[in-house]
């Protein structure tokens, strides 16, 4: 298998049953490169957060083959999955982001601190770092809920890239940010997968978003209709 | 700290009115749990006190025997039977040997001969039936501590006063008796004999206290006209109490005579104990298996609050047993400091219970520091709390979060 592709679906199928049987995926297959920028892009209702979530390795209920860094995801029991999750994926997804509980630094450190790679204090730094690119250092303190939607995402960004992930999967994920801020985030991306490596893989709505990335593959009733180079 | 003790160290502080609502509940329970159980050894202890005031340990005595059919064929088709007691006396033969060996055995303390014989007290018109007990007093005293119980008069004074009695409280109060009087008996068998009032006894039991009197051995063998080896029971004590019931069945081997041990001989009372029992340790344990519900119902809501929080650990790695311990770690800690101001509430509770006083025959209030009822009580609320939180907890673990998700 190529080196360079970190994610790759066979042949992915998955049915809803409930209230009646309905295929919401159909036969999804493609690939993606180390340090590539990829949108998803479709309707409302299309299959994206669906494929996301199990491209996400949370959704273990579907036909096909999912490898990610040359691993064969499919099969693998709930407690690997969380522990692959856990160092090679982050995620920030839609409307779900942070524990209101906790404070934004907390929140972030959390992933880390289950990891355990780092000290506690090294993961407050590194933790503090994320926040200040997203420039959410000065809420660092704050608890999570008494933040806007927009700060959260922010947090929540920050909380994705704590395990220097190989993929940042998004769902949405500058969908609560003003203009401003979603410059800001997907210069942040694009950084990332040009000089870390990563590997980015967003839904969004926004095509100016999606055409500058790398590439875009769009969606419709739950198949790949078109995929194209930006 | 670990990560999953610290999510769990920050839900109990951000939700403390539940967390203070579920320790409340824990503590309750305990001290309850513990004081009852508590009382309840308290109780026991008491009521075998009194029980040994009156009974000894072991008794042993010659059994009336029913005589048998001569003919063993059950299958005979006309047999006429009429069993009944076998004439003969109720003594024990040779008791100054059978003592001895008795005492030989390495777990009796103290063994004394005994001659029971009912009595009328008469003072001039007044009558009042009872029972007077034969004894050596030095024995007697050693095994029922019958000087502690004296009221006026001493004990011992039996030993040089041939005529002498001590008589219970309530019959020296009938009689209107003071120290040095003459009191007269008339036993079942017709003897009349003049006696003097040695010493008064007060036992917190008003039966003993009302017919009880003791006399010297040789007095109650008079009164039932019988010469010096007459004697129908010999009494036992062992070292430890608990063990009757073994030690009497080898005694019984060892002399040939039947024994009873203070249990079969204060039926009544046990089958009152153990109904104490059975009651404390049904209330008991129910308040604390409430206890439990109220901390599995606080988590069970917490978990349900939580669900959000369940579905983003997953979702960055969490396993299910880590989100086990993160609910599990939450519950123990409310059972634990639960627990301990259980204790502290039940020490409380004791402390100052053992302190009222009830009067009769209970004198104060019979409860005290049972180390064994706070183990058990405490090992019983940790495992109830343990489970109160492992239930939600493996609920919590598996929650599906991509079904969260999507809402
Ligand atoms: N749990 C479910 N049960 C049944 N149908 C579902 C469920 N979740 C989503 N769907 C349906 O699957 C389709 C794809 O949904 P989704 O992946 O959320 O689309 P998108 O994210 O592209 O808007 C939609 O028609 C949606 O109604
Ligand atoms: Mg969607």
């Amino acid at each position: 298998m190529d080196k360079n592709i970190v994610l790759k679906t066979e042949n992915i199928d998955k049915y809803f049953y409930d209230p009646v049987e309905f295929q919401v995926l159909k036969n999804i297959g493609f690939e993606v490169e180390r340090g590539e920028f990829l949108t998803l892009i479709g309707k409302s209702g299309s299959g994206k957060s669906t494929l996301l979530y199990i491209l996400s390795t949370m959704d273990r209920d579907y036909n096909g083959n999912l490898v990610i860094d040359n691993e064969l995801i499919t099969g693998k029991s709930v407690d690997e999955l969380a522990a692959i999750r856990n160092e090679k994926i982050g995620f920030v997804f839609q409307f779900h982001y942070l524990l209101a509980e906790f404070t934004c630094l907390k929140n972030v450190m959390i992933p880390a601190l289950k990891l355990g790679k780092f000290s506690p204090k090294e993961i407050e730094e590194r933790a503090y770092e994320k926040l200040k690119m997203l420039g959410m250092e000065d809420q660092a303190l704050k608890p999570a809920n008494k933040l806007s939607g927009g700060q959260q995402q922010r947090v929540a960004i920050a909380r994705a890239l704590i395990n220097d992930p190989l993929i940042i999967m998004g769902d949405e994920p500058t969908g609560n940010l003003d203009s401003k801020n979603t410059d800001i985030v997907f210069d942040i991306f694009k950084d990332l997968t040009r000089s870390f490596g990563q590997t980015i893989i967003a839904v969004t709505h926004d095509d100016e978003f999606a055409q500058k990335s790398d590439r875009t593959i769009e969606m419709k009733d739950g198949s790949i209709i078109g995929g194209h180079t930006n | 700290m670990n990560i999953n003790t610290d999510i769990a160290r920050t839900y109990l502080f951000s939700g403390k009115k539940m967390t203070a609502v579920a320790v409340l509940g824990v503590l309750l329970g305990m001290s309850i749990y513990i004081f009852m159980n508590s009382l309840l050894v308290g109780f026991d202890k008491a009521s075998d006190e009194n029980i040994f005031k009156n009974t000894p340990h072991i008794r042993l005595y010659n059994d009336d025997v029913i005589s048998k059919n001569l003919v063993s064929d059950t299958a005979a088709e006309y047999l006429i039977s009429n069993p009944k007691v076998v004439p003969k006396v109720n003594t024990i033969i040779n008791p100054n040997g059978i003592a001895e060996m008795v005492q030989q055995q390495k777990e009796v303390t103290v063994v004394t001969a005994q001659v029971n014989t009912s009595v009328f007290y008469n003072n001039g018109k007044t009558q009042v039936s009872g029972l007077s007990i034969g004894i050596k007093p030095d024995e007697a005293d050693m095994m029922y501590s019958i000087t502690s119980s004296m009221v006026e008069g001493k004990f011992e004074t039996l030993k040089s006063d041939p005529n002498g009695i001590v008589i219970g409280i309530g019959i020296a109060e009938k009689m209107n008796l003071v120290l040095g009087d003459n009191i007269n008996l008339t036993s079942q068998k017709g003897v009349t004999k003049n006696l003097r009032v040695a010493g008064i006894f007060r036992s917190f039991n008003s039966t003993a206290d009302d017919t009880k009197s003791y006399v010297n051995l040789y007095t109650a063998q008079q009164l039932l006209k019988e010469n010096n080896v007459y004697v129908t029971d010999i009494s036992v004590n062992v070292k430890d109490p608990y063990q009757a019931a073994a030690v009497a069945e080898k005694l019984s081997q060892l002399t040939g005579y039947k024994s009873e041990d203070w249990k079969e001989s204060n039926e009544s009372l046990m089958a009152l104990s153990k109904m104490r029992f059975i009651m404390i340790n049904f209330v008991s344990t129910a308040i604390m298996l409430i206890a439990g519900f109220g901390i599995y119902n606080i988590l069970n809501m917490t978990v349900s609050q939580k669900i959000n929080d369940i579905a983003i650990l997953k979702a960055i790695g969490f396993k299910g047993k880590d989100v086990i311990r993160i609910f599990v770690t939450q519950a123990l800690s409310i059972g634990l400091i639960g627990v301990v101001g259980g204790m502290l509430m039940a020490l409380l509770m004791i402390t100052l219970l053992k302190k009222v006083y009830i009067g009769g025959d209970i004198g104060y209030f019979p409860v005290d520091y049972e180390l064994q009822k706070f183990i058990q009580g405490v090992v019983m609320g940790l495992v109830i709390t343990f489970f109160a939180g492992y239930i939600p907890a493996r609920k919590a673990a598996k929650v599906d979060p991509v079904s969260i998700f999507r809402k």
